[in-house]
């Protein structure tokens, strides 16, 4: 992606709407917002040339919150509103925000299929394993022994959902993790990923303070990949496989065609009406 | 053989061809429409298959006449057997009368009961015998020689549209076929066939299918993005528009699901590209929630519902008119938007292109329903007529520092800023909002949206295409979309037989033009209300705005087989 120079140059404070979010103190988000807003001043890109496209969530608010183009659609659709965006409209920066039960849940087929599209969009995924909006229900990032919502009261007794993981499986081009108490490595991350040609998925892990109080953990947990990966899916399966899911930065970046691949062929409305003429 | 056939100076030819997988009645069927077309006729194909993907007993239907036909007659003059294996199946698709003929060569098999029951005449011919003179030959095309010849087409027409059907088999192919043509016309000579003479058009026609003509329609309005799943019987008209929408600078994406497509529509017309989804009623209910998104956030978006049998997977390769209380109800919440549907073949070039035009100036969903007994059927046509009125999207390229999305206009429309545009920027919203597009859950907000929201389609001036209106007298026939075409023949027939009645055959559904469709019923004193469906979707929607008289009767009747005029004039004399 070509970052284009507009003068004088924004900051990272002219990128916010000024809506005031609807997040409880002390949200990950925020740290995310400001990541975003950040990298998009460092790659100075124009606001009227970027469209945040969100679902439904706590996080899927954050494009209100971003002076850009913006979509708040509907709960799950978020990937495939921000393809036909893209499609039509290849020379917008298009990012993709939304949350695990957004994206891995009730969304998670078209996660799957942006992933082997390869469509040069950018998304993000803030994972607080837990279903924030409507009080605190397991999502499918949640471990399956988590008892704390009365929805399931002994836990899901389901696996977790593996992000990463999938997303390498379903031929994303582009993975790389990210935590909100790291706003330094998370924006160099963004920046990458919106650099990065075809589909990028930035894994966040954003604690939520309201309902997984024991989140605030995470920040003696996490721990950095000791370097950035190269374009081998292989070393990246390995290195995903081997690390317990608090891995930081960029896991895997491949160079791989962008979709849709524009075919040069032309005509005239005219010239397809006279097929029809007897 | 000495045969009475109609003649297309008193009518029309109907006649259809039976055969099984690989036998050819579709190859057959379309050369003789083509070459129908070539020698100045109209006309109509239908076609009809078993349950199987491949192989298996296929139909062709035609009707053909002198002038525009847009629907099947209530019988078929002419049953051409090229294959009888399980064609009995087909015997309710295709009614005969005691004077029909049913030509068939007797070394194929029997003719199954069935048809053979109400007295039609039977004659044998040597098809395969005349075949196996030709190197290469095959029995169908020895069959169309035959009927070409007794609907009075001329043999250089039916050479003709041969080599245009069948020349991407290679010159051999076409040879034969040609070879093949002359031995069935010989044939029909020596029985002493008396020749019909065709009433020559010399007017630019088209040879067109229902699917195609949305195709085009939705090309001609703009549409250069289309996101669909395919789902019979609506495929069509995506692989029409594939590679056409490429060859003019857009792009056809086959999407994961119809969540997505609606989905990608919507992004797509975000961005100001006019945007396009074609389904069939499976796909119409899973976009359901899109389809209120779109109204919500005022994104114009057009949804193709090519119907078919229903509920649930129904019966999807035969046609129903029962999508209509979906398309009208099937949102949740207050959500004014557009529902239309095309009168016939040609017609579904027009709806198409008006729903587009539509959708862009009014920034809604079109729901435009079409089926399968328009999507799938192939006429010989005058070409579609274009919208009178050019509409398009109101755009705000400008935009005020204090600029608002959705702010309260005096007719509803609020110019919309495209991404790319300075100082326009705005987040669209499913969620209830203000005239800048913030979220609110005030009660100001949402009452001042939701009118602003319905006044820019109530308050709108839909001109006189929202029906098409025919005839006078106290008896009405009010029909919508595929139910128009047998409708209006059985009004021109009750007029024949001094009957006076109008028909009024609805195109725009919803919104209703109600005080328009009151002044068409001034002085009618009884009323049927056609439709293919079970239960009367439109009679009771049209009873719920009060505008039908007290004598008002629903002539409701499911598919999967096509309503024919004579079952309507039944209705009228008996009903």
């Amino acid at each position: 992606m070509q970052a284009k120079m507009s003068t004088p140059a924004l900051q990272a404070r002219d990128y916010k709407s000024g809506v005031k979010p609807i997040w409880c103190p002390g949200c990950g988000h925020f740290a995310v917002l400001a990541a975003i807003t950040r990298s998009l001043a460092y790659l100075e890109l124009p606001r009227e040339e970027v469209a945040l496209i969100s679902g439904i969530g706590c996080s899927s608010r954050l494009p209100a919150y971003v002076d850009s183009y913006g979509f708040h659609g509907l709960h799950g659709r978020a990937l495939p509103l921000a393809t036909g965006l893209k499609v039509a409209r290849p020379d917008l920066n298009v990012l993709v925000t939304g949350g695990d039960g957004d994206g891995f849940s009730i969304g998670g087929n078209h996660f799957l299929h942006a992933c082997r599209r390869n469509i040069d969009l950018t998304y993000v995924v803030m994972d607080n394993r837990v279903y924030g909006m409507t009080k605190g229900q397991a999502s499918p990032t949640t471990a399956p022994d988590w008892a704390a919502s009365k929805m399931t009261p002994h836990g899901t007794g389901v696996r977790r959902f593996q992000p990463a993981a999938i997303a390498l499986a379903a031929g994303a081009t582009f993975i790389a993790r990210g935590y909100s108490g790291d706003p330094k490595g998370m924006t160099r991350i963004l920046a990458e990923a919106i650099r990065h040609p075809g589909f990028s998925f930035v894994h966040v892990l954003s604690p939520c303070v309201t309902f997984r109080p024991d989140q605030r953990s995470w920040k003696t947990e996490v721990h950095p990949f000791p370097a950035d990966a190269g374009n081998d899916p292989v070393e990246a399966a390995r290195r995903i496989h081997a690390d317990d899911g608090m891995g930081l930065g960029i896991i895997h970046a491949e160079s791989l065609p962008v979709w849709p691949a524009r075919q040069e062929t032309e005509t005239t409305l005219a010239a397809i009406e006279k097929e029809f003429l007897v | 053989m000495n045969l009475e056939m109609p003649t297309m100076e008193t009518g029309s030819i109907s006649l259809a061809i039976t055969g099984s997988g690989g036998s050819g009645a579709v190859t057959a069927g379309l050369i003789l429409l083509e070459a129908a077309a070539k020698s100045g006729l109209y006309g109509l194909m239908m076609r009809s298959a078993g349950p199987q993907i491949r192989g298996g007993e296929s139909l062709s239907l035609l009707r053909l006449a002198g002038s525009p036909v847009a629907c099947m007659d209530d019988h078929f003059d002419l049953l051409l057997g090229l294959d009888w294996h399980n064609a009995g199946r087909f015997a309710q698709e295709i009614p005969l009368h005691a004077s029909s003929l049913i030509l068939s060569d007797p070394a194929i098999g029997a003719i199954p009961d069935t048809f053979t029951a109400g007295g039609a005449v039977v004659r044998g011919l040597t098809f395969k015998d005349r075949a196996a003179r030709v190197d290469g030959g095959r029995l169908n095309m020895v069959a169309v020689g035959t009927a070409g010849a007794l609907c009075g087409l001329p043999q250089d027409m039916l050479a003709l549209a041969a080599d245009e059907i069948l020349k991407a088999k290679g010159p051999g192919v076409v040879e034969a076929a040609t070879a093949c043509v002359a031995q069935g016309y010989a044939l029909a000579t020596e029985h002493d066939v008396p020749a019909t003479k065709p009433t020559h058009s010399t007017l630019a026609r088209w040879n067109i299918s229902g699917n195609e003509a949305c195709g085009l329609g939705a090309l001609r309005g703009g549409v250069r993005f289309v996101a669909a799943y395919p789902i019979t019987p609506a495929t069509d008209i995506l692989e029409w528009l594939g590679p056409r929408l490429e060859q003019l600078g857009g792009l056809l994406v086959q999407a994961e699901d119809e969540l997505a497509s609606i989905n990608m529509v919507i992004g797509a017309s975000y961005g100001g590209v006019p945007a396009l989804t074609a389904t069939s009623g499976p796909g119409l209910s899973l976009m359901q929630e899109g389809l209120g998104l779109a109204v919500a956030s005022e994104i114009p978006v057009v949804v193709i519902d090519v119907t078919r049998g229903g509920p649930s997977t129904g019966i999807p390769t035969k046609p129903e008119q029962s999508d209509l209380n979906v398309a009208l109800y099937g949102m949740h919440g207050d959500a004014p938007h557009l529902v239309l549907a095309p009168l016939d073949v040609r017609d579904c070039a027009f709806t198409t292109q008006w729903a587009v035009r539509l959708a862009e100036h009014l920034q809604t969903a079109a729901i435009v329903l079409s089926d399968q007994s328009l999507g799938q059927t192939r006429a010989v046509t005058d070409p579609a007529k274009l919208p009178g009125i050019p509409l398009q999207r109101v755009t705000e390229p400008s935009p005020a520092s204090d600029y608002r999305r959705y702010a309260l206009t005096a007719d509803g429309v609020s110019p919309m800023t495209l991404p790319g545009t300075k100082g326009g920027m705005y987040t669209a919203d499913g969620l209830e909002h203000d005239a800048f597009g913030i979220p609110s859950s005030l009660a100001a907000d949402h009452h001042q949206q939701l009118d602003k929201r319905r006044r820019k389609i109530e308050a709108f001036d839909f001109g006189s295409d929202w029906a098409e209106l025919r005839g006078d007298g106290k008896l009405c026939l009010i029909c919508w979309g595929s139910s128009s075409g047998a409708t209006f023949e059985a009004g021109e027939r009750l007029l024949a037989d001094g009957i006076a009645i109008r028909v009024i055959a609805l195109r725009l559904l919803a919104p209703l033009r109600s005080d328009a469709l009151a002044q068409a019923l001034a002085g009618v004193e009884k009323v049927w209300v056609v439709e293919q469906n079970h239960s009367g979707q439109l009679y009771h929607y049209l009873r719920s705005y009060g505008v039908l008289p007290e004598d008002a009767h629903s002539l409701a009747k499911p598919g999967p087989i096509p309503l024919r005029p004579g079952e309507i004039i039944e209705a009228v004399k008996h009903g």
